[in-house]
């Protein structure tokens, strides 16, 4: 329990707040790691994910895509990017955005597929176009799931985030880094319970968004 | 491939090494799932409380939780228990809510005719719940063995080496080969673990092959 005192201490020690090495600096830069790759992520996979959906071919190919990139060791991935484009936040963020993709694209194709296909039918037949069946029924129907996808990018990167401090990319894992070096365990430990702390905040904002996210008039079946 | 030349041995020890860290987390997190999943599926009121006080573990990121796991289980910083231990936590958390899916999943008529046919609960559990959850219970078994693999590199940021050893040192040396044969050594094992499992799978489970079909 001391070490957790020693953790607490440090974060409210004010030198933990100035300067260009501060909580909030870090915090900040986390943040943008997770915000960035997870709509970087979200340009390339929702488009992709509705496709699949929507067409439903190619989903075998895209299940073993999305099994493949989860089976990616994330910290071999962001350092072989680093030796190729040099350390700084741009290796961080290409890797962050491989990891980010493979729940958004089975969350959308999930969300899509699992439309009823009678809703759709009944669109059809009511003379909507694809366009307007994809938009007006199919992607407003999938919402939960590919907010629900979004959920778990947002999580895997906040935790792959703490990466980035590796190759000079900046975020809460520098103290976790510079710590480990210098073996100061209360630092270490006092990032680590931000970091955590972060993700559960991130989690419960996204929980309360995917309850939102669930059109009006339809019923949940678990 | 000039570094694979030299280097081969220390590979192949290190995927040695990276196999043994990822079982242990995969089988002992199946049998403390196993009964906890089973006590939220048979009483709704635990499950409520107990599925998302899993899912909440799920959301705790790795390097984070292998750093405070120390102060819980008053190990070293630098013990691979620490590691050991916080992959374990995340099979509990992912297995529990697909352990009550898996049992969920179980045609309710069956189970009634096993009762009715005098099976114990002890033995309906083994002989009729558990092989008929098998194949949804299989899929989580699955995701978990793939995050496992790839998540104990992981542990080389906090000395508990395995093939995440390539990765630092061929950082440190600038040797990009080092570092893609690591990664591509964990994605063969992740695959591997996979085909055994789909393989056990079969094995155990020869009807789940012909209901697909």
């Amino acid at each position: 329990m001391n070490f957790l005192e020693e953790a607490l201490r440090w974060i409210f020690n004010p030198a933990v707040h100035e300067g260009a090495n501060s909580l909030a600096v870090r915090i900040g830069e986390h943040l943008s790691y997770t915000f960035g790759a997870v709509v970087l992520g979200a340009v390339i996979a929702i488009p992709l994910g509705i496709l699949v959906g929507h067409t439903r071919r190619g989903t075998a190919v895209t299940v073993s895509l999305t099994g493949g990139l989860r089976a990616l060791p994330s910290l071999g991935v962001l350092i072989l990017i680093a030796l190729s484009v040099g350390i700084g936040f741009q290796a961080p963020l290409a890797t962050f955005v491989i990891m980010a993709i493979p729940p958004l694209l089975a969350g959308t194709y999930a969300g899509i597929q699992a439309v009823n296909p009678l809703t759709v039918d009944a669109a059809r037949a009511m003379g909507m176009t694809p366009l307007q069946i994809i938009f007006q029924v199919e992607v407003p129907l999938a919402l939960p799931l590919i907010v629900a996808g979004m959920r778990s990018a947002v999580l895997q990167v906040v935790a792959t985030a703490t990466l980035a401090a590796y190759v000079s990319g900046g975020a809460l894992g520098v103290y976790i880094f510079s710590a480990l070096a210098r073996r100061d365990y209360p630092q270490m430990l006092a990032a680590s319970l931000i970091v955590i702390g972060l993700a559960f905040a991130l989690d419960g904002i996204f929980a309360l968004l995917q309850r939102l996210a669930r059109p009006r008039g339809t019923v949940v079946l678990r | 491939m000039d570094w694979l030349n030299k280097n081969w041995e220390l590979v192949i020890g290190l995927s040695g090494v990276h196999i043994g860290l990822s079982i242990l987390p995969v089988v002992v997190g199946l049998a403390v799932a196993l009964p906890l999943g089973w006590v939220a599926f048979r009483y709704k009121k635990i499950g409520r409380f107990l599925v998302p006080a899993s899912g909440l573990l799920y959301t705790i990121p790795s390097l984070p939780l292998f750093i405070a796991l120390p102060i819980i289980l008053g190990t070293s910083i630098l013990d691979p228990t620490n590691l050991i231990v916080g992959l374990t936590i995340y099979a509990v958390a992912l297995l529990v809510r697909q352990i009550v899916d898996a049992l969920g999943s179980v045609n309710h008529a069956v189970r009634q005719a096993s009762v009715a046919m005098g099976y114990s609960p002890w033995q309906r559990f083994w002989q009729v719940d558990l092989p008929l959850a098998g194949p949804v219970l299989l899929s989580g078994l699955r995701v978990v063995s793939v995050s496992t693999v790839s998540l104990v590199s992981i542990g080389s940021v906090i000395g508990v080496t395995s093939l995440g050893y390539l990765f630092l040192n061929g950082f440190k040396r600038g040797i990009p080969e080092e570092v893609l044969v690591g990664v591509i050594a964990t994605v063969i094992i992740a695959f591997i673990f996979d085909g055994v499992l789909v393989l056990l799978g079969r094995l155990l489970m020869p009807w789940a092959r012909k209901a697909q079909s």
